[in-house]
């Protein structure tokens, strides 16, 4: 793309700012997007600044003090006692949402790759990924239902004792956490592995039968390695992701008596910030979380480009 | 000879692939299983004596029908208020997220943008980092839209995930020649974009449409940020708070006045799930198609 572009403006030999001008109906149809990211994304972020403040919102972000000292409210942070509780429970419930949850739709790809007949395959596709079409709350809703103390499971599994308190015990947080996470989108993430599978030559299943490769053998040793470069691509995203745990479904499944996990970086930031009010604070703890994500990202991007050569950026 | 060849190494390895195959398919139904069961089940559920849902019974079809609970959800006015405000922000928010994204990502897929590069970044890294939730109440506070529909459906309006689909779709889709040709018979920008690129673009409409108003519709966390009034919240929300003060009401009720009422609240949990869901999976068929295609246009390119 990049050469074709440089060719265009060779063979045009005008200066950048007359190409522009030129290209002034492009930039309308991009306008409104682009006002989308100046306020929506970028003033956010300009926002940011009142992590280092004493905000008040009657003096808006200019006019506030600076914070004294300007690290006041990052040191206010580590030294309560909820920030390392969050910061662990945030990175465990991603570490083990990548070692349970992620291999399952590139396992679930290779399987579905082998069903050859077409009508089969689509309808197994299709009822895989319905689950994404539902919202977190209906989820949590269904969660809360079948493991319920008078709920489905407890009924299969604990015959005659006393029921399990799934969702009110801590030690189950993350269980069901990370499973409902599987049944929500193993379907959705599995398409993109499905694509890359189907985009195989039948020239190498071919080969591999002539030489007598059982079909393990072809799962094995051209549909794994085939993929690995968007299984390794997609897991530098997920890897990048790891402190940004999605607020919303952990809010849901939060009830008193499993805050010990469930409580998350972003599930703090929400509720002293806009439950408490703290402004500077909860920007602050949300800040931290922002960078250190972040470098994480450019990180797991850097290792993935050394050792495979597949990166984001 | 080769074809001999084939044959032969086939019937060899049959037996083994034969059990690769039966655990293969197994396996799938399990899967298919995993996932139908819970939705299948509420929805009976919904239709069932909540004594014999609590019996233990695994439920595989219609028994006990008792449908006092959709009765109560039905004459419950503020999830039908709900209703109405969960429709007007997802089709109204979807119109605002189309007329922003398709353009856009038309002008990012023209090789020819001055600046093209740049201006991809600046959407992408929104995707890598942001403000966070305190700025941007702050944000929605400053902007006066607090409080008002605005909230609900500005902030979502782009996605950089969608808009990168959707720049992949045009640059895949709408030939180089094509534009080549229409520019030496004089057509401007506007012109080819209105009536060349997008007439043949429904498809990219339709998974963008979808993307958007699937992910509007289930908003429930802004909403409890940006919305004030019960009376503009949306069904998300309204939910949440029904199957909260069941849990609530089941835990103080233990005498004998209560057992209808509890009875009924047990019921209320499964018909409101399904109330809120139905729109969603019966339209679900129709447009899943679009959906695969799209995630499938995000991950060549994406």
């Amino acid at each position: 793309m990049a050469k074709q572009a440089k060719a265009a403006r060779k063979n045009t030999g005008k200066s950048g700012f007359r190409r522009a001008l030129e290209s002034w109906q492009l930039y309308v149809l991009l306008l409104p997007a682009l006002l989308w990211a100046i306020v929506f994304a970028y003033y956010p972020m300009y926002g940011l600044i009142i992590a280092f403040k004493d905000y008040k919102i009657r003096q808006g972000i200019i006019a506030s003090p600076w914070a004294d000292p300007i690290m006041k409210y990052f040191t206010q942070f580590f030294s309560t006692s909820i920030a390392l509780q969050a910061i662990k429970n945030t990175i465990v419930i991603s570490l083990e949402s990548i070692v349970f949850a992620f291999p399952i739709p590139v396992i679930f790809a290779l399987l579905l790759n082998q069903i050859q007949r077409e009508r089969p395959k689509k309808l197994i596709q299709t009822i895989s990924y319905a689950p994404y079409f539902m919202s977190n709350v209906v989820v949590v809703s269904i969660v809360s239902v079948f493991f319920s103390a008078t709920g489905v499971v407890n009924h299969l599994v604990a015959n005659g004792g006393s029921p399990i308190m799934f969702t009110s015990t801590p030690q189950w947080f993350r269980t069901l956490y990370i499973g409902s996470n599987i049944w929500q989108s193993m379907g959705f993430n599995a398409v993109i592995y499905i694509a890359a599978l189907t985009a195989i030559s039948p020239d190498y299943y071919e080969a591999a039968t002539i030489d007598g490769a059982s079909r393990w053998q072809r799962v094995r040793y051209i549909d794994i390695p085939m993929i690995m470069p968007t299984v390794i691509l997609m897991l530098i995203l997920q890897i990048g992701n790891i402190m940004n745990v999605g607020y919303e479904k952990a809010y849901l499944m939060q009830n008193g008596s499993n805050t010990i996990v469930s409580e998350l970086i972003s599930t703090y930031v929400y509720k002293v910030g806009l439950q408490t009010a703290q402004y500077s604070f909860a920007t602050a703890v949300g800040l931290f979380n922002s960078v250190v994500n972040f470098i994480i990202l450019v990180l797991a991007n850097f290792v993935a480009k050394k050792i495979s050569d597949i990166s984001i950026f | 000879m080769a074809k001999n060849k084939v044959h032969k190494t086939k019937m060899q390895t049959s037996g083994a692939d034969k059990i690769f195959n039966a655990i293969v398919i197994i396996l799938m139904v399990l899967v298919c299983l995993v996932i139908v069961y819970p939705l299948y089940y509420v929805v009976l559920a919904s239709i069932t004596d909540p004594v014999t849902v609590n019996s233990g019974k695994v439920l595989l079809y219609p028994e006990n029908v008792y449908l006092q609970g959709y009765k109560t959800t039905l004459a419950y006015t503020p999830l039908w208020t709900a209703y109405g405000n969960t429709i007007l922000y997802t089709v109204v928010g979807t119109l605002i997220s189309l007329v922003a994204t398709i353009p856009a990502g038309y002008a990012l897929s023209r090789s020819d943008l001055p600046g093209r590069r740049g201006l991809i970044f600046v959407f992408t890294f929104t995707m890598f980092f942001g403000g966070g939730i305190i700025p941007l109440y702050l944000t929605i506070r400053s902007l006066g839209i607090y409080n008002t529909i605005w909230a609900m459906v500005l902030p979502v309006a782009v996605s950089a995930y969608n808009l990168i689909v959707c720049r992949s779709f045009f640059e895949s889709s709408v030939p180089g020649e094509l534009l080549e040709a229409a520019k030496v018979d004089g057509c401007n920008d506007f012109r080819f974009f209105f009536q060349i690129a997008i007439p043949i673009s429904s498809t990219i409409i339709a998974v963008m449409a979808l993307f958007y108003a699937t992910a509007m519709w289930n908003q429930f966390f802004n909403a409890l940020m940006f919305l004030q009034d019960d009376n503009k919240m949306p069904l998300q929300v309204v939910l949440r708070n029904l199957v909260l003060m069941n849990q609530a009401n089941q835990m103080g009720s233990s005498g004998d006045a209560m057992v209808t009422k509890q009875k009924l609240a047990e019921q209320l949990k499964y018909c409101i799930v399904v109330v809120s869901a139905a729109p969603l999976l019966i339209v679900y068929p129709f447009i899943q198609q679009y959906f695969a295609k799209g995630v499938t246009i995000g991950a060549v390119k994406g």
